[in-house]
């Protein structure tokens, strides 16, 4: 195979899905059982009678097994669509975390300064804490952390990526 | 919803249990056997059979064996097969042939019992997870957890297991749905919400193909279990496009009866143990055409030398089998038979002439290499070569004139079978191709002679994998089910002891078939009769002997022991790197390590 058909390239995919029982570990249990990456997941109901939910899965791979991964999820039976907003175009990838940072006297500062400069909310603090809640790519929260370790950073939760395409056209 | 405004119908629909309803929905996607094993979850469902005539149940003696029963039901009608199995040990035994149904494309609906739902997750008497069990082993599978939802999810089932790709399908069944009362729908005349797959090819890629294939200097028709799931007009089609064309076609093990095995078009069965002339034409083909088969690594070999000059053009209902191994340059996707007669018509009005001399160079290539006769073996003195013991078998069913239908468990009695057992019609030959299940070939037959009650059914096996469903010989005697077993005996799990022999230094580890029984006695012990042939002499009279018994029989033919399953592409190798047989130089010696880790 050529050089270019070996080359690596990260995939952001939305899945619409059937919310039944069960299909979380079908999508899942595709990736582990083929030996796919999965560097996030998110998943949550989407319209209004909660019997379709989005499944936003971040992956990597070379583009016969992206494809594959792509053909692989549309043919499970309650798949709706499955869309690579990588490929189609412009899209937008957020993704939000909450921050627990730990510290007292100077460091609260420091922390605080950041956080303000990098738009994160204080949602909680108490004395010697704060958590920060922000939202954007990930990248962005990766920086936000890496700064926070010095000065006290406790604990991460993240909700890994959701994305979206830009302009009118819908996935549906 | 108060009783009072509740609608009549649904009403009246409440007097049946929903081990009736099952029942009734079962009868309306048209089953007529259902291969099974009962056990507690399940008893609802077998007292509603018990007071029912409309559904025959088949009772095996192993869960694996009702499952490959009905994929033996399934590949020798075109229907779904059904299976029911009891919770617990019941759903786990039957796995493997789930899991072997979905390799092969099979269509089977397995209905399971659970324990009650307010047990579920308790580590219940005989719970297992089963929907979390089957769900990478099936096509899709249910939990059924409200009584309205159960005729619903039965008809889904079987649109599920049919259509598209054809596959298992599990439907988890708590003990207390089944006792409740359930209202009875009909099956929805609307689309599947998600589930619709696409059957009609692109007719631009069919013009694509059709410019390819007009082009062609040196073409080949590569064909697989897809026209055959496809049903026989696929595989009528498939004969009137290669007629049509004059391209020589080639089947895999999975494709094979979709062609006549003995039309001079026909190069035989490619792959792994393929013909030298199949796996030549493959590597040296300019233009490929794949219709209903996968790339699969036993036909590949060695995939960056797979067939490096050639154009591909795949043709597959599942989009997920194009550009998986191989990249393809023009993809359809559709169904086999719509497929062909897309080919066809568009064949016909495509105004292009064939290169009708290249053509004719080609098959001289071609008839070059079927000179060298890939298939010949000789047979001589007393020891019984089972090749031959194959080939007789063939010939003198064909002299017969039955409708025969053959199975065969796994290994080196299924290659040969594959290459010297000639197949003229579709769904007349069950294997297991993907998962390569010994145990496989016995019940398999069963559920073929159920289907067929009138037809030969012989199951060719070895004797290590027919021990591994022996347990069926029962359910043979108990349905007086005329199946013959024709076991090559070569006293080792053949094809182990071949790549011991050929890749690992003829250390035959654990490849010897010790202690073996008595295969007369234990088939006199099963009601069948016993049959022992290990003079080449009494071959035809043991064959003959065996074909003119009414009952069951267990013909046990002691054929040579060390005889290797050539043509062979060593693992890791290329079409064009094949062996021929032990005479030829250098054999194997050149498997890499690299070759050796693959299976």
């Amino acid at each position: 195979m050529s050089e270019a058909g070996n080359a690596q390239r990260a995939a952001t995919i939305a899945v619409l899905v059937e919310n039944e029982a069960g299909v979380l570990a079908r999508v899942i249990g595709l990736f582990s059982g083929r030996g796919y990456n999965i560097d996030s997941l998110t998943v949550a109901p989407v319209d209004e009678t909660g019997r379709i939910s989005r499944i936003t899965v971040v992956t990597s791979g070379t583009e016969m097994v992206i494809e594959q991964i792509k053909a692989q999820l549309d043919r499970l039976v309650p798949v709706h669509k499955v869309s690579d907003l990588t490929l189609e175009g412009p899209h937008l990838v957020r993704e939000l975390a909450l921050i627990k940072v730990v510290g007292r006297g100077e460091e609260r500062v420091e922390a605080l300064r950041l956080a303000d400069a990098f738009r994160a909310r204080v949602v909680d603090a108490t004395t010697e804490s704060f958590v920060f809640e922000m939202t954007g790519a990930a990248e962005k929260i990766d920086a936000f952390c890496a700064l926070m370790r010095p000065i006290g950073l406790a604990e991460v939760s993240r909700t890994g990526a959701v994305a979206i395409a830009r302009g009118p056209r819908g996935l549906t | 919803m108060s009783a009072a405004m509740k609608p009549a119908s649904t009403e009246a629909a409440l007097t049946m249990s929903g081990a009736e309803v099952v029942l009734r929905a079962l009868k309306d996607n048209g089953v007529e056997v259902i291969f099974g094993y009962p056990g507690g979850a399940v008893l609802p469902i077998y007292d509603a059979i018990f007071q029912q005539n409309a559904i025959r149940h088949i009772l095996v003696r192993h869960e694996q064996a009702a499952v490959h029963a009905a994929e033996g039901y399934a590949r020798s009608t075109g229907k779904v097969g059904c299976v029911l199995v009891t919770s617990g040990p019941g759903a786990t035994n039957a796995v493997t042939g789930l899991v072997d149904a979905l390799l092969d494309s099979i269509p089977i609906v397995c209905l399971t019992g659970q324990v009650p739902t307010h047990l579920i997750g308790n580590d219940a008497f005989q719970e297992a997870d089963t929907t979390g069990i089957t769900r990478p082993a099936t096509k899709h599978n249910y939990l059924v957890k409200k009584s309205e939802d159960l005729a619903r999810v039965v008809h889904e089932a079987f649109y599920v297991a049919k259509s598209g790709r054809p596959g298992p399908v599990v439907i988890d069944l708590p003990k207390d749905i089944l006792i409740n009362k359930a209202p009875y729908t009909d099956a929805p005349k609307t689309e599947h919400r998600s589930y619709r797959p696409q059957t009609e090819p692109d007719a631009e890629q069919i013009h694509k193909a059709v410019a390819l294939l007009k082009a062609a200097k040196k073409p080949v028709i590569y064909s697989g279990g897809g026209v055959i799931n496809a049903g026989p007009e696929a595989s009528r089609l498939l004969n009137d496009f290669v007629h049509m064309t004059g391209f020589p076609v080639t089947n895999t093990l999975m494709g094979l009866g979709a062609f006549p095995a003995e039309d001079p078009l026909f190069l035989g069965m490619l792959g792994m143990h393929g013909t030298y002339e199949a796996n030549l034409a493959m590597h040296g083909c300019d233009v490929m055409l794949n219709i209903g088969a996968r790339f699969d690594d036993r036909v590949t070999g060695r995939l960056n030398a797979f067939s490096p000059d050639s154009k591909k053009i795949h043709a597959d209902i599942d989009p997920s089998s194009i550009n998986k191994n191989v990249p393809v340059d023009v993809p359809i996707v559709g169904d086999a038979g719509r497929v062909l007669a897309a080919l066809i018509a568009a064949w016909k009005a495509d105004g292009e002439a064939q290169d009708k001399p290249a053509l004719a160079a080609w098959w001289r290539q071609i008839d070059e290499w079927r000179a060298k006769d890939c298939l010949r073996y000789r047979q001589e003195g007393k020891i019984i070569k089972p090749q031959h013991a194959v080939k007789r078998l063939y010939e003198i069913t064909k002299e017969l004139g039955r409708e025969t239908f053959i199975t065969t468990e796994v290994g080196q009695h299924q290659m040969w079978a594959a290459q010297y057992f000639g197949f003229q019609k579709p769904n007349r030959w069950m294997t297991s191709g993907g998962l390569g299940t010994m145990g496989y070939g016995l019940p398999s037959a069963m559920g073929v002679q159920i289907a067929h009650p009138d037809a030969l059914v012989i199951d060719i096996a070895g004797e290590a994998s027919i021990l591994m469903n022996i347990q069926e010989m029962g359910t043979l005697a108990q349905y007086r089910l005329p199946v013959k077993v024709f076991i090559l005996n070569n006293e080792y799990m053949g094809m182990v002891r071949q790549w011991q022999e050929l890749l690992h230094g003829g250390r035959y580890s654990e490849s010897y078939s010790a202690a073996l029984p008595d295969f007369v006695k234990l088939a006199e012990s099963f009601h069948a009769k016993g049959i022992r042939v290990t003079d080449a002499a009494d071959l035809d009279a043991g064959i003959r002997e065996m074909l003119a018994h009414p009952g069951p029989v267990i013909a046990d033919i002691a054929v040579a022991k060390d005889e290797n399953c050539f043509p062979m592409i060593p693992s890791g190798a290329a079409h064009n790197e094949m062996i021929l047989g032990p005479d030829q130089e250098g054999g194997v010696a050149g498997v890499t390590d690299e070759g050796k880790v693959l299976v």
